[in-house]
């Protein structure tokens, strides 16, 4: 069934994005293309003026208005997608749970990027961070092939789990660099995420159903109780796609990514491109004898507590890179892990506003020499 | 300590003079030879006329790193106004080129600079005014690169620069631009 005739070449993450959703073809994308926007709707866009695909584009006035269209059309049957980030996300806030709570499969690519103020439109993830408790599934990218990836697989997801999905690349270091890559035959894109054909809509006028309808104390409790249920299915959903995926790829993701954790005495747990970085500093280590290793998240929401729990039973010492800054609280990506393992973790955040992140600093975490919280 | 196997670049250039295209069009060079790759822009304000930054990796490996480049093995200057505020010298320690777009003799720039290492000029604007009838410095440069770095071969510059623009400006034009880069390679 699979034929290695994948091509190879090199985009940016933001037109990996587009490729990606060009190749899905969706029924209705709904966007309001302006700073801080990506690249991935105007390349995208470019592909239907050209003819090449007969996605509906719906230009809105504004992020609130693209969320609420994504969840109108949705609602009507149609595969539905769109992009955002920083300050936009923040804008169609209002909306994001609604689209969980109407249990509508919208797929949302996430150039991840700071939130004002100050005003600041550079990668990190407090956007993603922010939208962590609507109910949206919430996948990461190291890199490039995996933002390309995560759309395809996301569809699916979004789809057997009828839950909203947000594919989060890091907004810079991986949505406008440019990397090698392997793109699926747009056949096989096809094939593997199929017809989208919702068994509930508005448009089947023989069987109507209500959709977003106010629901007081005698139901208000159940619809979000669905919710809950239905991510807590996401888990088997995620491993069922991606066994599937790989088989089409020959790539494999798992939630929980362990790099050189055999053995390792200290262990750095992080998401997005960073990882990349860790894991050279990682090599750099081990050439040197030390027993240092990554685990990485691909699935952060829903989170996969036992399968982080597993991934570091052996370490001694565990690390957390957040990039994002929590207020009188613990850092999310900490917290969690910390729950994860019942036992304390040291705690880092980093990379705020699109500062750079140097390998130098990760190995100077990992030999303990920075014990301030930040690598700022 | 680098790694050998990898050649990285910083380009220096003012927002809206191209530096992100002229580190797109060197990497899709390197794809035609089946190199990894890796070009991202460090932008500031994002504002025209603000110094910007683009990082180009070029390597027989996978790159996972996403770090900026930090002891580069060449840089590209596209405006040499920029070397009154940004040293572009930083870890250049030994014989690494530093390719600056100028109208003026290395001779020139060497004492403007205080600096004596391997400094190579190029009238970039020059042979694209000449050329292109166009200031168009940014894919112009790369054919120096080419020269001074023999990384990617010249002719896959000049297609991937075909690829990326023929169906934007027309032949006419992109068969000068590729003169225009051909000439800064055979000039040395």
């Amino acid at each position: 069934m699979y034929k290695k005739n994948n091509i190879s070449i090199a985009l940016t993450g933001g037109h990996a994005v587009g490729e990606a959703m060009r190749q899905i073809n969706p029924d209705v994308v709904a966007v309001y293309p302006i700073t801080p926007q990506t690249p991935i709707i105007e390349y995208f866009a470019k592909r239907i003026a050209d003819g090449e695909i007969d996605t509906e584009i719906i230009p809105v006035e504004s992020e609130h208005s693209a969320m609420s269209a994504c969840i109108g059309s949705s609602a009507c049957g149609a595969r539905t997608m769109t992009a955002s980030s920083s300050q936009g996300i923040m804008y169609m806030f209002e909306v994001l749970p609604v689209a969980s709570s109407m249990r509508l499969p919208i797929v949302m690519a996430v150039s991840n990027r700071a939130i004002s103020g100050p005003i600041n439109i550079h990668g990190d993830h407090s956007d993603a961070m922010v939208m962590r408790e609507m109910g949206w599934i919430q996948l990461f990218a190291e890199n490039v092939q995996e933002a390309y990836d995560n759309m395809i697989i996301g569809c699916k997801i979004a789809e057997k789990a009828l839950l909203p999905l947000a594919t989060n690349m890091d907004g810079f270091f991986t949505s406008h660099s440019v990397e090698n890559l392997e793109l699926l035959r747009d056949p096989d894109v096809k094939n593997f995420v199929g017809n989208y054909a919702p068994r509930q809509h508005l448009f089947n006028f023989d069987s109507p159903k209500t959709f977003g309808p106010v629901a007081l104390q005698n139901s208000y409790f159940e619809f979000r109780k669905q919710i809950f249920d239905a991510m807590n299915k996401v888990p088997d959903i995620f491993n069922e796609v991606t066994e599937k995926f790989k088989k089409l790829s020959e790539r494999g993701y798992v939630s929980v990514e362990r790099y050189r954790t055999n053995n390792a005495e200290t262990v750095i747990v992080a998401i997005g491109s960073v990882c990349g970085t860790v894991k050279d500093a990682v090599d750099k280590l081990r050439d040197k004898g030390k027993k240092v290793g990554l685990v990485k998240i691909t699935l952060f929401r829903p989170f996969p507590y036992k399968d982080v729990k597993q991934a570091l039973k052996n370490a001694q010492k565990v690390i957390v890179l957040d990039r994002n800054l929590a207020f009188g609280t613990k850092q999310v990506l900490a917290g969690e892990v910390e729950s994860a393992i019942s036992q304390e973790v040291q705690s880092v955040v980093y990379g705020l506003g699109g500062r750079d992140v140097y390998e130098e600093q990760i190995i100077d975490l990992f030999k303990g020499k920075n014990n301030s919280g930040f690598i700022m | 300590m680098q790694n050998k196997n990898r050649y990285e670049i910083i380009i220096h250039g003012r927002g809206g003079q191209g530096a992100k295209t002229t580190a797109e069009i060197l990497v899709q060079a390197a794809v035609r030879e089946k190199k990894f790759v890796q070009a991202f822009p460090s932008f500031g304000p994002e504002r025209t006329g603000a110094p910007m930054l683009a990082y180009v990796r070029i390597s027989n490996e996978p790159i996972r790193t996403h770090e900026p480049v930090v002891d580069p093995d060449c840089v590209l200057v596209l405006d040499e106004t920029i070397l009154d505020t940004i040293d572009v010298t930083q870890n250049i320690t030994g014989t690494e080129a530093i390719i600056i777009n100028t109208a003026k003799t290395k001779k020139e720039i060497s004492e403007r600079m205080k600096f004596n290492g391997n400094i190579v000029t190029v009238d970039a604007k020059g042979m694209s005014l000449d050329i292109i009838g166009e200031n168009r410095p940014n894919t112009v440069i790369l054919g120096k690169l080419a020269f001074v770095s023999e990384k990617v071969k010249i002719e896959n510059i000049t297609e991937a620069f075909r690829s990326k623009y023929e169906k934007k400006i027309g032949k006419e034009k992109t068969d000068k631009n590729i003169k225009a880069i051909e000439k800064a390679y055979n000039i040395y």
